[in-house]
């Protein structure tokens, strides 16, 4: 479904990616561990589209397609999902508005009829259930005045409704608290499927004990430096990252 | 050697036709008060940009042009024609500035089953002139300060017709009165330009309560001058909420006035979009006359190619424990230019005035240019006045995170555009204008949007 080969990102002189091989395949989860500054949120957001990052070497395939070539909306509709690690507030626009045209924008491409207003009610209180979201949000404007746990809640919702091959994300445990981040896990385990792959960056253990991923990388200094199953995460969550540090340094040192 | 003719020669001309049939006419004319207007305008002249009020906006592309007089001529307009249709109640069609009654409903919807009150009067300024005089005269050109304002002194001096509306005391007007400004296009071989000065008196009695809408609108790309002056008394109590949709010609000027004087615990509020016209500069000035009386003015203003708006409002807290809100925003497109000055004055013994002043500015190309200055002259100690302007870009972010969930660029564009503006428009009450509006912003914003990705 994915692969990612040999990318190199760099923002403004900064360079952050140096390398980063990764495939994923159809109905996997890939967890993306790393320190602050490894590059986790800067691979999440090339594959999203941002603009700030410019990549200056490698390849990702998406689906066979060159990625890195299509609009950040046009990944959008071929099923690239990005949830952010800070959610934009967008004063003016209703939750619900904001997915309507989202999903029939999706819909469209893939040919697929615009769901009128009250198909589209019925698939957003489904999903908005799954995630316990208040009903409350939806006709709020998308996350303006929302607490950090309802902004992060609100991405997993809109996954749920947007139903995306690849789901990115990025960091989604910071500022949860446990009962936020069960209720997000159960919404992602929800949605796995043998057709959808997922990458969960996060920075710490906790969140692989709810959702329980396939395979764990790590991060480092803009490289994957180590690739395992979820005890890799264990092993990371005590021994802390210096542990992958010193093996590096040891490595180049023989 | 020819005498060089001065800008003001076109309008003395008018006015020296005008005054002719106006002398048969009796008291009625007005005739001393309009040689008055007509003196201050011949002293005063058009501002230019050496004037403190004008400095922004050059009215040259006005003088140059020399108007005709609008004659009435309604060219085969009929109901269909009419901006706003879908909004009920009491209609009056002003066609090129006097009264149209082939096209106004101005007491009976039977099909609606509505009757505007029967004490209530809602019809022609100049037949009202003839009918009512007494009451007319003792408002007319009372408020809107002609010695000062050099088109309201033109208007004062040359106004022909437009609305007179009386609400007398208690009434209470459910529905919108509606007043359509309609210019319509020259017949054929005489495409002249043409100048109409519509006329509005508003008298609101105390304990009344009423809605009014005046919209502006003419032929596409058609040049012509309206220049309109609308006066609103509000009484003891009144509550009064206007309304003003211009969507004139993008080829059009648009000067207009818009004078409200409030007395005790009234409530008067001022709803304006500006879409349409090549050069529009609106004034708008509360005075709060009143102890307790309050003031909203919210205004939307839309602009684009070359197109030049100028919002000068002024709130004159003129007695004490008055409230003032207001609202205004700009969205700049193309070489568009705008003009806010916001004005507040809270004379001496204003004591616990409350006034709060927000003018936001969206730019969405490189070349829009918006001038904003607030102005606060205060001169009492125990009052709380607050005012902030904003000029920014659209949010880059925002963009991002729309377009990562499938929206495209353009509409993404758009749709941020609008919420901009989303906030104006909800205070605007009446539904179906509401709904009308957001309609119309939509398509023009997303329109823009497709033209700009052509180039």
């Amino acid at each position: 479904m994915l692969e990612i080969k040999d990318l190199y990102a760099k923002v403004g002189d900064n360079q952050i990616l140096r390398g980063v091989t990764l495939t994923v395949n159809p109905g996997e989860v890939h967890a993306v561990m790393g320190p602050n500054g490894s590059g986790k949120s800067t691979l999440a957001n090339v594959l999203a589209g941002r603009d700030t990052f410019e990549v200056t070497e490698g390849e990702v395939l998406y689906e066979g397609r060159n990625l890195l070539e299509m609009d950040p909306e046009e990944r959008a509709r071929e099923g690239v999902f990005m949830a952010f690690q800070y959610p934009v507030e967008i004063p003016g626009v209703s939750n619900l508005y904001f997915l309507k045209a989202a999903a029939n924008a999706i819909r469209k491409h893939r040919g697929l009829q615009e769901l009128d207003a009250m198909d589209f009610l019925a698939l957003v209180r489904e999903k908005a259930g799954l995630l316990e979201m208040d009903q409350n949000l939806l006709n709020r404007p998308v996350n303006e005045g929302f607490s950090g746990g309802e902004k992060k809640r609100n991405e997993i919702f809109q996954l749920a409704v947007l139903e995306p091959r690849l789901a990115i994300l990025d960091e989604t445990d910071s500022g949860l608290d446990i009962d936020a981040l069960r209720t997000v896990a159960r919404g992602v385990n929800a949605l796995r499927s043998p057709d959808r792959a997922f990458i969960v960056v996060t920075h710490y253990q906790r969140l692989l004990n709810h959702i329980v991923p396939d395979h764990v990388h790590v991060l480092f200094n803009g490289r994957i430096a180590r690739s395992g199953g979820k005890g890799l995460a264990l092993e990371l969550e005590a021994k802390g990252y210096a542990w992958i540090e010193d093996e590096l340094v040891g490595a180049a040192r023989t | 050697m020819a005498t060089m003719l001065r800008d003001t020669d076109t309008y003395i001309m008018h006015f020296d036709r005008f005054g002719k049939e106006l002398a048969a006419q009796g008291p009625s004319s007005l005739l001393p008060l309009r040689r008055e207007a007509m003196a201050h305008f011949t002293e005063l002249g058009f501002p230019t940009t050496r004037h403190e009020e004008w400095r922004y906006t050059s009215v040259a592309p006005i003088t140059r042009i020399r108007f005709q007089p609008a004659v009435a001529d309604g060219n085969g307009l009929t109901q269909a024609h009419l901006p706003l249709g879908r909004i009920t109640g009491c209609r009056l069609v002003f066609v090129n500035g006097r009264y149209a009654s082939e096209l106004s409903t101005p007491g009976i919807h039977a099909e609606r089953g509505w009757t505007l009150p029967r004490a209530v009067k809602a019809g022609s300024l100049a037949a009202a002139l003839k009918t009512d005089f007494e009451r007319v005269e003792t408002h007319l050109a009372r408020y809107a300060a002609f010695h000062q304002h050099p088109f309201v002194a033109l208007n004062t001096a040359l106004m022909e017709d437009g609305a007179f509306l009386h609400i007398p005391r208690g009434v209470i007007v459910e529905e919108p009165i509606h007043l359509v400004f309609i210019a319509t296009r020259a017949p054929s071989g005489r495409g002249e330009p043409v100048v109409s000065h519509p006329r509005t008196l508003i008298v609101a009695e105390e304990n009344s309560l009423a809605t009014v809408i005046e919209t502006y609108a003419g032929p596409d790309g058609d040049v012509y001058f309206t220049n309109a002056v609308t006066e609103i008394v509000a009484g003891e109590n009144a509550v009064l909420d206007h309304y003003k949709v211009q969507q004139e010609s993008e080829a059009a000027f648009h000067i207009a006035t818009l004078h409200v004087q409030q007395a005790r615990s009234s409530t008067f509020s001022s709803h304006s979009i500006s879409l349409g016209g090549a050069l529009v500069r609106n004034d708008v000035r509360a005075v709060l006359d009143g102890p307790g009386s309050e003031s909203t003015l919210n205004g939307l203003y839309v602009a684009r190619g070359q197109q030049h708006v100028d919002n000068h409002t002024v709130i004159d807290h003129a007695k004490s424990h008055c409230n003032s809100h207001e609202l205004y925003k700009g969205i700049l497109d193309g070489r568009a230019t705008g003009v806010f000055n916001g004005k507040i004055f809270v004379r001496p013994g204003a004591q616990k005035t409350d006034a709060r002043q927000t003018n936001q500015n969206l730019l969405l190309s490189q070349d829009a240019v918006i001038d904003t200055k607030p102005q606060l002259e205060i001169f009492a100690d125990d009052v709380r006045c607050t005012h902030g302007a904003t000029v920014g870009q659209l949010d880059e972010d925002a963009i991002f995170y729309l377009r990562s969930r499938g929206i495209g660029v353009e509409e993404a564009r758009g749709l941020l555009t609008y919420a901009f503006a989303s906030d104006v428009l909800g205070q605007f009450k009446i539904e179906s204008l509401r709904t009308h509006l957001e309609e119309l912003l939509h398509a023009r914003l997303l329109r823009g949007e497709r033209v700009r990705e052509r180039r």
